[in-house]
């Protein structure tokens, strides 16, 4: 039962993640991210880890996917106006970089000590032990995180000013 | 194991069926109450005073030409009523409408499910529920229609924040997400009410929610008297009714919540849980249609400031001094 469910997220968020990359239109591009993100929380819960499938589906499939929707409605980017992209140097490259980001992912979960079929530790995934951990053994990279995410904020205002000055 | 399935089943249609019936007459409470505020007299000729209005009125969308607009994107314009429509029915299931009671000695939980992230979940099928006026929006091919929906994405964004931090103190006193244990913490008497300890909080809450759910002052993007009808001003008959009728889930929802979270959801003296569930739901909807007659709507860029400027500061405040008053 659960390996069924796990084939049908996963069907699921590897399909709307391939069409995410090859619909022309910006806005069913942005409806099949959304959905490949419901898929992957789904993915998580059955993992256990339901506070991270909730925050999944807040923060990546809510707020940032209503952002990018907002973005490309605002530009009303319609088929004829947004084709593929035809520079033959910039396919290269992003062919290159999907080449390199793949080796990485292979080498990373090449490493992983986890064994097919082992059980997982599904409290991890609670709200309290991962508070926990990021408020303890995590606790600098959390803060750094928050710092840095800070000064991408001060940046996006500096630059939206900038522009409203004019 | 067959037992425990059929008894979820039956938790499941019963909760359905309810909310369903009480979408239905939560329009038909509306209208009436809308038409007593501006001294009208309100739909009051179908059925003793005009009970059966909303049968009618289903019979009447029902029975509606479902045309698409010619130069629509069909898929996602059928899709996005149904988008609107599903998630505020789908929050229900954490809503508990009374205490673990035993049948037969069985222990049985007067809710669907009690999931341990309970608010975070209502939190994001609010934030799934939005996508039905994007795309409704932007999918109709009209100007109208795309202005509506670009007004709904930039609300929820800016009050999304506001809605998910204005509980984040009583969290913090609760020590849980879910929402049958807040209740079960407020029952034994009012003062254990979250009202009382988070007064603030709830008023934040309270906004925001009325904001996500598009209601006056905040239903900028379907502003009649400017947008033509906004986001679903291209929608006839029954797709139309669906992103009606999901407004009215989702007030009836934000009651439920609101009433479990702040008023002790089902606890109360003498009269049996649901009783009293029903009686704060019914007066937070009662709320919403008061504000809703007597509120003028808000300017767009007065919205974005009330949300930015006082909302989101405000709730931070609320944070800081709980985590003050807790410490110390």
């Amino acid at each position: 039962m659960a390996n069924v469910i796990f084939y049908i997220l996963a069907v699921i968020a590897l399909t709307s993640a391939l069409m995410v990359v090859t619909r022309k239109n910006a806005v069913t591009s942005a409806v099949y991210l959304i959905v490949t993100m419901c898929a992957i929380a789904g993915l998580f819960v059955q993992l256990g880890a339901v506070f991270i499938a909730a925050l999944q589906i807040i923060i990546y499939a809510g707020a940032i996917m209503v952002l990018f929707l907002f973005v490309i409605m605002l530009l009303n980017l319609r088929k004829d106006e947004f084709g593929f992209d035809t520079r033959v140097f910039q396919r290269l490259f992003a062919g290159l970089l999907g080449i390199v980001l793949l080796v990485q992912l292979i080498m990373v979960v090449s490493r992983l000590p986890v064994v097919a079929g082992q059980p997982v530790d599904t409290e991890m995934g609670r709200v309290a032990p991962l508070a926990t951990k990021f408020f303890t053994q995590y606790l600098y990279p959390f803060e750094i995180i928050s710092v840095l995410l800070l000064a991408a904020i001060i940046g996006a205002v500096v630059i939206a000013k900038k522009k409203m000055g004019k | 194991m067959l037992l425990s399935i059929f008894i979820d089943v039956v938790k499941v249609i019963v909760v359905f069926a309810g909310f369903m019936i009480m979408i239905a007459y939560t329009t038909w409470f509306e209208r009436r109450m809308v038409a007593f505020i501006q001294s009208r007299l309100g739909p009051n000729r179908v059925g003793p005073a005009g009970l059966l209005q909303p049968i009618a009125d289903a019979f009447k969308l029902l029975f509606k030409e479902p045309f698409l607009p010619e130069k629509s994107n069909k898929v996602l314009f059928s899709l996005a009523p149904m988008i609107a429509f599903i998630p505020p029915i789908l929050a229900v299931a954490v809503v508990p409408i009374g205490d673990t009671i035993t049948i037969a000695g069985r222990k049985v939980e007067l809710l669907i499910s009690d999931l341990n992230i309970g608010i975070l979940y209502v939190f994001a099928l609010g934030s799934i529920g939005v996508y039905g006026l994007v795309l409704a929006g932007w999918s109709s091919n009209s100007k109208y229609s795309l202005l509506g929906g670009l007004r709904s994405s930039a609300q929820m964004i800016s009050y999304e924040i506001g809605l998910g931090l204005s509980v984040v103190g009583l969290l913090m006193i609760a020590q849980t997400f879910s929402i049958a244990e807040i209740v079960r913490q407020q029952s034994g008497s009012v003062l254990n009410w979250y009202f009382f300890k988070q007064p603030v909080a709830f008023f934040l809450f309270f906004i925001c929610a009325m904001a996500e759910s598009n209601r006056l002052p905040f239903d900028l993007p379907e502003a009649e008297s400017e947008l033509v009808a906004g986001y679903h001003t291209e929608y006839p008959g029954m797709r139309f009714a669906l992103f009606f009728l999901g407004e009215y889930a989702h007030m009836i929802t934000v009651s439920m919540v609101t009433a479990s979270l702040f008023f002790g959801g089902w606890s109360g003296p003498f009269l049996p849980p649901i009783v009293w569930f029903l009686i704060k739901v019914v007066a937070f909807l009662f709320i919403y249609v008061w504000v809703r007659g007597t509120l003028p709507r808000f300017r767009y860029d007065q919205l974005m400031r009330f949300g930015w400027l006082v909302i989101f500061p405000l709730t931070l405040v609320n944070i800081l001094v709980t985590g003050l008053v807790m410490v110390l």
